[in-house]
């Protein structure tokens, strides 16, 4: 029914898919996985018309298309379920579902055909616990993602629906409501692209799987025919580069600098950690595994509401950035230009903001040179506004802000994102020498070879909490076990 | 790619050039209009620059000044402050009916109480901006009304009392017999917001207004900068209310529209509407070319209804310069840029 055929696509100049094909036949449910960053999103905007791809052709029942629009996809028959909802809230269910199609009689509005008919797709679906003119913002998320999908089944004939994610904001009862209707879908002779991170959920759903790697189409497997273990070899299994720092010593590792017990709050639970000076400790876990939230919480940007917390010795559970900064903490964030810099500040300003905040720099200024040399800083002089910086020299203005407050814990959520290799290769090793001087420190990454490369063990984390720990060395297939486990481990994993 | 590793720091003759050209960058054009409108001052009226005329413009531009370096603190740190006006009028007015019940009180604890008033103004302001979060153009207009009510209920429209000559002497009179107070005032109120500017409470500040949640995670307490910049503005409108009374004696008018003149001032002055960016110096020289351009006109001979009609204008074209820049400018200012990205990915 839909043959995607030698899919190609570049960004400036970077390929992040190369020549990738795909199938799908009616009534089928084809899961797409792989790793962060592996192509999935992207392959699914171009087959929704949000992309046009460089190279290669999408056949729809026997038509070739070339989409430059999401509508001409949408009106073509492909309908697409975001991750997040394109709903408006304080509208109607109905509103919403013929939003910018409204049914016109004598120059108003129809809302009452409007409404029947919004009811009869609902019906259709057995989704018969919604009503039409119910405002959106009163519905539970699961209810918003079936008005969601009746809103895609509204616009066209649809024969491919695109779903990405569509478990990540449900409770857990909620999935299996999501399962129910995604198999009526399906019944109906729609075929449905299913991306998740959550194999559990591919191997209770799917009937083919499709695994992308770095651009690439790895395989295609009978869901049927396969194991979780055949598709986590396939999503990882490259070459991990040799250029990181070497790891600490055991000798190197000394007194635990950060530690909490039973700690969490909404969205984790039972957290044990140690951090120990010298020691650079990984965090790895899928997106929405509750890494960000981890560093969030240690660093008191949404604190912890459970549990306890010491740093240094001393019982710290920071309720604000800025207790936890006194308390030695520092946190360099994943969104560097949102959240870590000021853009259009000095160098200095940006690298004496801490200190200045904090602890009132006065006469402290010319310290900050010294630091910036430290984190070998590449500008035109240290009045230069940080915006017209690389990324990843603003990233060592980051680190240089840090370290101007004297912090003992060092949190990293991906330090190197965004970043060209040279600078990540800057980036690591400065990383380790700060560990080296003492410091504890921990980084959140979502590339597996950055993360094995840096740390001295790895935490796993998934669904806010940790799934398990590995010591230095572990491999990609043993992380991704781990954090795709999730609640239920599939059969035979601990082959 | 390249063979030898750069110098960290490249300290040339260009970079010297190029902080020089970053630190007049935003305030450039308006030292050069106000270079262009002193001249054509001195053209139009020779008598212009004897030290008693001159003197006498600086103490005219003096209230403004002022206000431009209050509303100023407010701008760059993200906000507005639209209640500085009604401030100014609440001052001179509560000066007066003071003076009517204490003909003998001394005017330096009048000056004193009528600062704490302003700040008090700023505090609430500041307050209901940042705890509230009310947006503080909302706030602060809502500010203006309730003082401007505030005074027409109290006097009826005509204010009574009469400011006693001590207490008038700090706007009008001179120390020394020769240097006006109020240059002093504006001298002092530079040099501490040039001063502020520089420490610790101006650069964060600064970076407040430039990215609030970066400033907020680098342990910045944002809700109290941003509130001590509103205090500093209403203790500015306060100390203009006193130059404002000295000079031209009470009315109900006082302050009229001060509150748009000083935010054209500041616009003026290359200050980026939204926050993060802009100098408080050139703020102030906008001030004083909005004062020249009134002086101008009016020596022109040009009705001084019209002065409004001006102001609309120039704060239209400033903020519209500064969004689209001078293009020849930011096309340097990007070519300049590129080599270090290129260095750093060697």
């Amino acid at each position: 029914m839909l043959t995607m055929q030698d899919v190609s696509k570049s960004f400036l100049g970077v390929r992040v898919l190369h020549g990738v094909s795909l199938d799908l036949e009616p009534g089928e449910v084809h899961a797409l996985v792989g790793e962060n960053g592996a192509g999935k999103s992207t392959l699914m905007k171009v087959l929704a018309g949000e992309y046009a791809p460089d190279e290669g052709t999408i056949t729809l029942d026997g038509t070739v298309h070339a989409f430059s629009h999401p509508v001409q996809a949408q009106a073509a028959g492909i309908g697409l379920i975001h991750q997040e909802f394109a709903l408006l809230p304080h509208r109607t269910v109905a509103e919403n579902v013929f939003l910018g199609r409204e049914p016109v009689r004598r120059g108003f509005v129809d809302r009452r055909a409007m409404e029947r008919r919004t009811a009869e797709l609902l019906a259709e679906l057995d989704e018969t616990g919604i009503a039409p003119h119910t405002l959106v913002k009163d519905l539970s998320v699961a209810r918003q993602q079936t008005v969601e999908i009746v809103k895609a089944l509204a616009a066209s004939d649809v024969r491919v629906l695109v779903m990405d994610e569509p478990t990540a904001p449900l409770a857990d009862h909620e999935v299996e409501l999501l399962y129910a209707l995604i198999r009526r879908l399906a019944a109906r002779g729609i075929g449905i692209l299913y991306i998740s991170h959550r194999l559990r959920e591919v191997f209770d759903l799917s009937r083919r799987i499709t695994v992308l790697k770095d651009g690439r189409k790895v395989a295609t497997l009978t869901t049927a025919e396969t194991t979780a273990d055949d598709v986590v070899r396939a999503m990882v299994g490259r070459e991990l580069g040799s250029y990181y720092p070497p790891r600490a010593d055991p000798a190197e590792i000394g007194e635990p600098l950060l530690t909490t017990a039973g700690a969490g709050n909404e969205r984790l639970a039972g957290i044990d950690l140690t951090l120990r000076a010298g020691e650079v400790t990984g965090v790895a876990g899928l997106q929405g595994s509750g890494r960000t939230s981890l560093v969030r919480a240690l660093f008191g940007a949404a604190p912890f509401t459970r549990g306890s917390m010491t740093v240094a010795g001393r019982p710290l559970r920071p309720a604000g950035p800025r207790q936890a900064i006194r308390g030695g903490v520092a946190l360099v964030t994943e969104d560097r230009k949102g959240e870590g810099l000021a853009l259009r500040q000095s160098v200095r300003d940006n690298a004496l903001l801490v200190t200045r905040a904090v602890h009132g720099a006065g006469g402290q200024a010319g310290g900050v040179d010294g630091l910036l040399e430290r984190v070998n800083l590449r500008s035109r002089g240290h009045d230069q506004e940080v915006q017209y910086l690389s990324g990843g020299n603003q990233q060592k203005v980051v680190i240089a802000k840090w370290l101007a407050a004297g912090p003992r814990v060092l949190l990293f959520d991906e330090p190197t994102r965004g970043v060209d290799v040279g600078a990540k290769a800057a980036i690591h090793t400065l990383v380790r020498e700060l560990a080296r001087d003492g410091m504890a420190v921990l980084i959140v990454s979502s590339e597996l070879p950055e993360l094995i490369g840096m740390s001295d063990r790895i935490v796993v984390m998934a669904d806010g909490t940790f799934a398990g720990e590995l010591p230095a060395g572990a491999g990609e297939e043993d992380i991704m076990r781990l954090a795709t486990a999730s609640d239920a481990t599939p059969e035979g994993s601990a082959a | 790619m390249t063979t030898t590793t750069p110098p960290t720091t490249t300290a040339g003759p260009a970079s010297v050039v190029g902080a020089l050209g970053r630190r007049l960058g935003t305030g450039a054009p308006v030292y050069v209009l106000l270079a262009v409108l002193l001249a054509a001052l001195a053209i139009t009226d020779p008598g212009f620059y004897e030290p008693d005329s001159f003197l006498a413009f600086i103490k005219r531009a003096a209230p403004l000044v002022i206000l431009a370096a209050g509303q100023y603190m407010v701008i760059v740190s993200g906000g507005f402050d639209l209640s500085v006006g009604a401030v100014v009028t609440a001052g001179v007015v509560a000066g007066a009916e003071f003076y009517g019940s204490y003909p003998d009180a001394p005017w330096l604890l009048v000056t004193a109480g009528l600062l704490l008033a302003g700040a008090i103004v700023g505090l609430v302001n500041g307050l209901i901006t940042t705890v509230l979060l009310v947006p503080s153009f909302i706030t602060t207009l809502g500010m203006m009304l309730i003082l401007e009510g505030a005074v027409f209920y109290w006097t009826g429209g005509s204010p009574q009392g009469v400011l006693p000559e001590s207490f008038r002497n700090f706007g009008r009179g001179e120390a020394g017999g020769w240097l006006p107070w109020a240059v002093l005032a504006v001298l002092a109120v530079g040099a501490l917001a040039w001063w502020l500017m520089r420490a610790d409470f101006g650069r964060t500040l600064l970076a407040t207004g430039d990215n609030e949640r970066a400033a907020a995670l680098a342990g910045v307490r944002v809700p109290r900068v941003r509130t001590l910049a509103f205090v500093l503005s209403g203790t500015a409108a306060a100390l203009a209310a006193v130059l404002v009374a000295g000079f031209s004696g009470v009315s109900a008018q006082a302050g009229r529209g001060l509150e748009f003149e000083a935010i054209t001032a500041v616009v003026l002055g290359g200050v980026i509407l939204g926050g993060g960016r802009g100098s408080v110096v050139a703020a102030m020289a906008g001030a004083f070319s909005l004062q020249a351009l009134f002086t101008l006109l009016n020596l022109q001979g040009v009705s001084g209804a019209l002065e409004s009609t001006v102001q609309g204008f120039i704060v239209i074209a400033a903020v519209g310069l500064g969004a689209t820049g001078l293009p020849g400018l930011s096309r340097l200012r990007r070519r300049r840029s590129q080599p270090s990205e290129g260095k750093s990915s060697s």
